[in-house]
């Protein structure tokens, strides 16, 4: 809000148009980079849920979506993942306060509620290649396999980066390189909850119609 | 378990002789220019200059340096193609066996299009996008110079692949089901998955880098309609980058899957869709095309614009039509093959936006015209690839629209008429593009301009080469000549690729003359010396040093419109922006890492263990990896400071030459 405000209080005709301003500052830029990789990164997810779709009917005889997924482990697992962003943010506004006893203790909780999420799913992956249901049985479960574990392998890689940026608070402080660092972990960390909307969507509920 | 996994002494094939020779001849060349680096005592000069080097100038020049080797590589490839063709008629079986001819062509499109096209186009952009910009770097100098490094490592493991194993038979789409595990047993495919899935990786970050630079890091009052040209067809090409890149990843991803676990992406049974590849791999593949094509075009315009001593005719047509085809190069991927049995309506749709893509491209042919036109053209080798360009491209742009046809594409599909036409457009236009633009910057790079008489030379080699190896084979694919042949029976074909032999030994001459124009120039550099502005140029690179500072600008030049540097020199100022007394500051610079380089070694060793199913070296190589990338992340020194005394000393010096 006072962002706002102060562009308001500056008289308009001395300022420049923003895109004649020069370099944007490290923050804006690194932020701005990150934002880039997010968006290659959903166009990743995008060919996997494409192939996904064209693969979903193709079960080769062995089980379809709507025998296997058990809906109540995935709404848990959904619940984790929103719940993490919730707590995610709120180490942001500790970190943004310089906070480090609160900073460790939110991030602290998104890592448990990352690794609980991570847990289900490796449970329900266990479960159904048990049950004859791997991804090297149909197509189907090729895709399905893919799509969600490549989910599965960001959050894991999130979990590691959030154990690193609490070993770089405690060991450098709120430096300008961690905060901005920590700005890109939270994007990283909601962009992955976006995803995951579209996953359950797609997936679980669509599969579950199907 | 055998601790080597899939690798024993038979992956040397040491019963074939031209792959022994080929080999020796590598590992030779290698080992005689460590040794020459050693004996010279060059080690620390190279490891702290360039090879931990985060400067975007050095960076570019590396990748221009990988590009130009492996265009020797690549051509290599071609004339034994070449050769084999011209003889295997008949009852003749010529000089390569089927298993070592098919590697031979998978290698050449797969290291002309990964290693050498794109190495050459983004080591130009690096070196020139942030000197055009006006600012002291790229948004992100340690990502870039981990950028370059992988792509370093992909072309290793390519070139590994000659001597240990082999590399894929499957031509460089390497389409399934042949490229599964079931057709295609060995490492062929998996030395070429790996290479370009770590490449591709480089290649992202280099899209991302870019579109971060240009779009958050410009010298003040540059806004978007002030960009020199090459600037928006940098911004076009990364942004393609940045969408079509991660699809490719995917797709080897799945087929990697596959092979390795056993999944059904695109095997034929278990519902398996093999056609899923080939749609998700053009995905890629035309924005790829573009991703080419749009810097050579950028490259084009700088170079007509500077020696027809003119404006750019149609700046904001050339802009619109740079983003047109950014968007369109998304929409015509079912082009590539018609043939697969889409329904008519599908195929129309794809034929028309095929079509549709030509009229920006014609937008842009036109605007070069004009500007030429009444213009005091100087007729240097930058121009003549320029104009050689537009000639060959229209041909070349207009077998597309041919093509575009569906029905005219199902009797032409797979057949050299489209060998011929994906040459015409690809050298034609990205090769003479990154030529040009070689020989238009290399002054900038070097403080030296390259010898005029053998790059003459060298483009006519080039050009007459070029119609004589290719013209025929448009004639061939009419004929019915399908590509990728290791022999063939019809007779009548025989002259037609005696012909394109030739051609081929032409474009060999030419070559030959780049290399003699290299060593001429070096030899001569005190004659050919350039100052900051050998050609009268009109953008903000020229306005400093050649070659320029590590902090490329002093102080950060102020725009007031395009052609910035153009304008200050014609309001007769003392060619420089507005010099009041300048107020030097130091400057904070990127500190050099190795970061970059020891990521690629271990990315190499990981690519390499995969390929052989060496798990433990895998686990090690991506270890060893996360660690470089930990100790980069807790280093406490980011930038080293340039004290303002050395920038002003240089600067001042640099004022003194120009007066002069």
């Amino acid at each position: 809000m006072n962002i706002a405000v102060a562009i308001d209080d500056v008289d308009r005709q001395a300022l420049p148009p923003a895109s004649e301003a020069g370099p944007a500052p490290k923050r804006i830029v690194v932020a701005y980079g990150f934002w880039i990789f997010l968006l290659s990164d959903i166009v990743m997810f995008a060919a996997l849920f494409a192939a996904y779709a064209v693969l979903r009917n193709a079960t080769a005889g062995g089980p379809t979506g709507a025998q296997l997924f058990n809906q109540g482990s995935v709404a848990i697992e959904t619940a984790c993942l929103l719940a993490s962003s919730y707590t995610c943010g709120l180490m942001s506004l500790a970190v943004n306060a310089r906070n480090r006893e609160a900073t460790y203790l939110f991030a602290g909780i998104t890592f448990v509620l990352g690794a609980v999420f991570l847990g289900l799913e490796i449970r329900e992956f266990a479960g159904m290649i048990a049950a004859d249901a791997a991804p090297q049985r149909s197509a189907f479960l090729s895709a399905f396999f893919t799509l969600v574990g490549c989910h599965g392998l960001h959050v894991s890689a999130g979990l590691i980066w959030l154990a690193v940026m609490m070993a770089q608070v405690e060991l450098k402080g709120f430096r300008a390189t961690v905060k901005r660092r920590l700005l890109c972990f939270s994007l990283f960390w909601h962009a992955l909850d976006i995803i995951w909307v579209w996953l359950f969507t797609v997936v679980y509920l669509m599969g579950a119609a199907a | 378990m055998n601790l080597l996994g899939k690798l024993t002494w038979s992956a040397i094939p040491f019963d074939q002789p031209i792959v022994m020779a080929a080999t020796a001849m590598m590992v030779l060349t290698v080992v005689s220019v460590l040794a020459f680096v050693t004996w010279k005592g060059y080690w620390p000069y190279l490891w702290e200059e360039w090879l931990t080097s985060v400067d975007h100038k050095r960076i570019g020049v590396m990748y221009i340096v990988l590009a130009l080797i492996m265009l020797l590589r690549g051509f290599s490839d071609a004339i034994m193609m070449r050769a084999q063709q011209a003889v295997a008629a008949g009852g003749a079986q010529g000089y390569l066996p089927p298993e070592h001819f098919d590697q031979v062509f998978s290698a050449h499109g797969t290291i002309m299009i990964f290693f050498m096209a794109m190495p050459f186009v983004i080591g130009l952009m690096n070196f020139v996008v942030p000197l055009q910009l006006g600012v002291r770097d790229m948004a992100f100098p340690t990502l870039n110079s981990v950028a370059l490094w992988l792509t370093a490592s992909g072309i290793l493991l390519t070139n590994i692949s000659l001597a240990i194993g082999e590399f894929a038979k499957t031509g460089w789409v390497a389409y399934p089901p042949l490229s599964e595990l079931e057709f295609s047993p060995g490492v062929g495919v998996d030395y070429y998955l790996w290479a370009l899935q770590i490449s591709g990786v480089g290649t992202l970050m280099t899209g991302i880098n870019f579109v971060a630079t240009i779009l958050k890091t410009r010298a003040p009052g540059m806004g978007y309609m002030r960009m020199p040209v090459f600037c928006w067809t940098a911004l076009a090409s990364n942004l393609l980058i940045v969408a079509a890149f991660p699809i490719l990843t995917a797709t080897f991803a799945m087929l990697l899957l596959d092979r390795y676990l056993g999944f059904h992406f695109f095997s034929t049974d278990a519902g398996g869709n093999a056609m899923m590849y080939v749609n998700l791999f053009w995905v890629w593949g035309h924005p790829e095309v573009y991703i080419l094509i749009l810097p050579a075009f950028g490259i084009f315009s700088e170079v007509i614009a500077t020696f027809s001593g003119k404006p750019l005719f149609g700046y904001r047509s050339m802009v619109a039509a740079t983003m047109v085809i950014c968007v369109l190069s998304f929409l015509v991927w079912l082009h590539h093959f018609f043939t697969m049995g889409a329904s008519a309506n599908v195929n129309g749709f794809f034929g028309v936006m095929t079509m549709v893509i030509a009229v920006p491209t014609g937008v842009k042919v036109f605007n070069w015209l004009f500007t030429m036109y009444g213009g005091r053209v100087r007729f240097t080798v930058p121009v003549l690839w320029s104009i050689g360009f537009m000639v060959t491209f229209v041909i070349g742009g207009m077998t597309g629209v041919l093509m575009a046809v569906p029905p005219a594409d199902f009797q032409l599909h797979n057949s050299l008429f489209l060998v011929a036409h994906f040459h015409n457009v690809i050298i034609g236009g990205v090769l003479f593009g990154v030529m040009a633009g070689y020989n238009y910057w290399f002054p900038k790079a070097f403080g030296f301009k390259l010898d005029e008489r053998w790059g003459i030379a060298s483009f006519w080699c080039w050009l007459v080469g070029f119609y004589i190896a290719f013209m025929p084979l448009y004639v061939l694919g009419l004929m019915g000549m399908t590509r990728r042949m290791q022999h063939y029976d019809n007779l009548a074909w025989q002259p037609w690729l005696l012909a394109a032999a030739v051609g081929v030994v032409i474009i060999m001459a030419g070559i030959a003359c780049q290399i003699i124009q290299l060593v001429v120039s070096i030899r001569s550099r005190e004659r050919l010396r350039a100052g900051g502005d050998p050609w009268n140029g009109r953008t903000l690179e020229w306005s400093t040093a050649s070659p320029p500072p590590a902090w490329n600008f002093a102080v950060l030049p102020k725009v007031a419109e395009i052609d910035a540097y153009w304008s200050w020199k014609q309001r007769a100022q003392p060619a420089r922006e507005p010099t009041q007394a300048r107020d030097y500051k130091a400057i904070e610079a990127p500190k050099n890492t190795p970061t970059g380089f020891v990521t690629a070694f271990f990315a190499v060793v990981t690519g390499f263990a995969l390929i052989w199913h060496i798990w433990w070296m895998a686990a090690l190589g991506a270890i060893g990896a996360f660690a470089t990338l930990l100790a980069f992340a807790f280093r406490d020194q980011e930038e080293i400071e340039i004290p303002a005394v050395q920038v002003a000393r240089f600067d001042l010096a640099h004022q003194v030459e120009i007066a002069r």
